[in-house]
């Protein structure tokens, strides 16, 4: 069961404040920063060039939606935004090994991912603007809603997959027969009591679902350190999980990895658990503030890393794309900018008028009541002032 | 035709027939099957339809509900048992913050059709966490509906019209009545799932109660009556919401009104309906609406929990001091 767990060149050391860790950074890598392709014992990348410039162009788009929003909330047009800053490759690797049956549960930060399944990334901004709830049709795109509980969403994930199961779509002969759902969280999350009980679930029923952790070191001010004296795939042996830990910011190796445990739960094999090693260069969320809490030489490390610069450098090199083919993924990027942007401002208003029905399936008559009393009230402004 | 059971056989005969009605319904929780629950209350339904369909769970509430409200998602309709009341607070998240309101952050996209059974109430002589009335926390919370028998024909039909239902659904079974026999008409549901039921007709004062207190409220009206008084019960059924209607015409019609439950005073059930009660009939009311609940106070050990929870008496000295104003 754990014949591929990474490497582990791990070694104990001890904290500033005297805290006892384990800290690993082997980890299955394909591309290097500086474009490199390297290979990795027990994975393979079995996709061409065309895939991989899919790929970049994907990071690329994501990294500019991310970029606008950040801007947005800066200039106060969204209450909040998570960036994502430095994770498109976790995301667009993990996203491309996602099949037509298969279904994705994000967090709140896999912009990349739902730019990816087809959501309008104008959908994406009514939640942080406040004028919807999460307003994407999750069944369509099989990109479930954004969780903004920490880790609820590995529950409802790992239900889902028994379901998938109950249906029979695992573990079938033909390979496009099978499902499996891939849910995403932070490293943050696995100190939640839902993702425990998810990895017992999920062990227990051997069930479809491929955990992917998006370790970004930081749990808004709290390091991985706080969370886990271990590298945090190897907490999945416990839990029976066989785990892997890939560069989280080679998309070639998240692509390879995902794929290999998406394959395994199709086939029926039970789940696997990913730890992607990536960094969140930004803040969590525009509501925190970075300086505050680490070192500028950290992120100016983490920025040598860049999982975009790689591949294009890799692309580059061997000819794949060039410099037009750049220039019209820029022209795409700056149309996508001036999209959101625009569209921000335009998003219609809510009223609270279409929001009564949303709470139940069938309306109980007092809150009809209450609806009805408050039209009758606000019907009383009429030819005043917007309230 | 009809039978007559206790409200235990009433349940598991409505599971079972919750199963064979519909293929996406699905049971889990904890010792469900092969033990059939601690009160067996599903007894031999995994052994009659198989493990993928009655799920013995691993111990995690959280991971219960949660993992249920995924198969919902996939289209299914779980029907989970947590063992006893106080073990809900580890799925109270999942509960308030995820199932109650995945249709509302859906945009009315998603339903989540699941059922979260719960054994709940006291004087069954339990230990600390084995007796609790947590009713109030799960009407608090838009979306849920919160649903309590107090009749093995209730418990037969409630069961299943519970299942049905597509908005997610809190099953409270008063569980100190698990074990009482009844008379259960197969053929037809009584009522309609959010309406209250008039158990008693009466017109000196009210009672309204739910679940375990139902019969309770009922014995006092016996005794009451024979004093000469003349007593309405009303059964609410659905906690939440709650059937005004049948509440308001009862009240206004005997002028006083008595709210009967186990659970906590403050904040609870019995507050919300006294409030409505006076926004809507304070000119009928002969007396304030008054309450007989259990104390502020976590469940007390069993062996003073005849003082704790209400009974025949204190419902009366309750209805002496209405009738007095």
């Amino acid at each position: 069961m754990t014949e591929r767990q990474g490497p582990d060149a791990s070694e104990t050391v001890v904290t500033p404040g005297g805290t006892r860790i384990v800290r690993s950074e082997e980890f299955i890598q394909l591309l290097t920063p500086e474009g490199e392709r390297v290979e990795a014992e027990g994975f393979t990348y079995d996709h061409d060039d065309a895939t991989i410039a899919a790929n970049l162009r994907h990071m690329v788009l994501g990294r500019r939606f991310d970029t606008e929003a950040t801007a947005l909330q800066r200039k106060g047009q969204l209450g909040l935004w998570p960036p994502a800053l430095g994770q498109e490759a976790a995301q667009v690797g993990s996203g491309a090994a996602v099949a037509d049956l298969d279904m994705i549960f994000p967090s709140y930060r896999e912009h990349s991912v739902a730019l990816m399944r087809g959501i309008d990334p104008l959908d994406m901004l009514k939640t942080f603007r406040g004028t919807a709830m999460v307003d994407w049709d999750s069944v369509a795109h099989r990109f479930h809603l954004y969780s903004f509980v920490i880790g609820t969403q590995a529950l409802h994930a790992t239900g889902y997959a028994m379901g998938m199961q109950r249906d029979g779509v695992v573990g079938n002969p033909d390979p496009a027969d099978n499902g499996a759902v891939l849910v995403y969280f932070g490293d943050g999350a696995t100190s939640q009591g839902d993702v425990s009980e998810a990895l017992v679930f999920a062990a227990s029923y051997d069930a479809p679902v491929v955990f992917f952790v998006q370790n970004n070191q930081w749990a808004i001010s709290e390091p991985i350190e706080r969370q886990s004296r271990i590298p945090l795939y190897r907490r999945a042996t416990g839990f029976g999980i066989p785990s892997v830990r890939v560069d989280g910011n080679d998309v070639l190796a998240v692509q390879a990895v995902t794929e290999w445990a998406m394959d395994r739960a199709r086939r029926g094999e039970g789940p696997t658990f990913i730890e992607a090693f990536t960094y969140r260069m930004g803040a969590h969320t525009t509501s925190d503030d970075p300086t505050k809490y680490r070192e500028r030489a950290e992120e100016e490390e983490w920025r040598g890393k860049d999982p975009i610069a790689r591949v294009r450098s890799y692309l580059l090199a061997r000819g794949a794309i060039d410099q037009a083919w750049l220039d019209a993924l820029e022209a795409e990027s700056e149309e996508l900018g001036v999209r959101v942007r625009e569209g921000c401002l335009e998003l219609p208003e809510p009223v609270l008028e279409d929001y009564w029905e949303l709470a139940y399936a069938t309306l109980p008559p007092g809150l009809a009541e209450q609806r009805d009393a408050y039209l009758a009230y606000e019907a009383g402004f009429e030819g005043e002032d917007a309230r | 035709m009809s039978e007559t059971m206790t409200m235990a056989k009433a349940l598991n005969a409505g599971l079972r027939r919750a199963l064979e009605a519909d293929p996406k319904v699905v049971l889990a929780g904890e010792d469900i099957g092969q033990l059939g629950g601690v009160f067996r209350i599903t007894e031999h339904l995994q052994r009659d339809f198989g493990p993928e369909r009655v799920i013995d769970s691993p111990l995690a509430e959280s991971g219960i509900v949660g993992t249920a409200l995924g198969m919902a998602l996939r289209g299914y309709r779980p029907v989970v048992e947590i063992q006893f009341d106080g073990f809900v607070y580890p799925a109270f998240d999942q509960i308030v913050s995820q199932v109650s309101r995945m249709r509302f952050r859906s945009m009315g996209r998603l339903g989540v059709p699941m059922v979260v059974r719960i054994p709940y109430g006291g004087a069954i002589g339990a230990i600390e966490h084995h007796s609790e009335s947590p009713e109030a926390y799960f009407a608090h919370t838009p979306g849920l509906v919160v649903a309590t028998p107090s009749t093995p024909l209730d418990a037969y039909w409630m069961i299943q019209q519970a299942v049905a239902s597509d908005d997610p659904v809190v099953f409270l079974e008063p569980k100190r009545r698990y074990h009482e026999k009844g008379e259960v008409d197969l053929t037809e549901p009584p009522l309609a799932f959010d309406a209250a039921r008039v158990v008693l007709e009466g017109t000196d004062a009210t009672l309204i109660s739910y679940g375990p207190m139902v019969k309770t409220c009922v014995e006092a009206a016996l005794a009451a009556s024979t004093e000469g008084r003349s007593l309405e019960v009303i059964d609410l059924r659905s906690v939440s919401p709650l059937d005004d209607a049948t509440i308001r015409a009862s009240v206004e019609k005997t002028g006083r009104a008595i709210v009967v439950h186990e659970a906590i005073r403050s904040g609870g059930i019995g507050g919300e309906i006294a409030a409505r009660l006076q926004e809507w009939c304070f000119y009928s009311l002969e007396a304030p609406v008054l309450r007989v609940t259990g104390y502020d106070l976590p469940y007390p050990p069993s062996r003073v929990e005849k003082n704790y929870l209400p009974d025949l008496d204190r419902i009366l000295d309750a209805v002496d001091r209405s009738m007095a104003d």
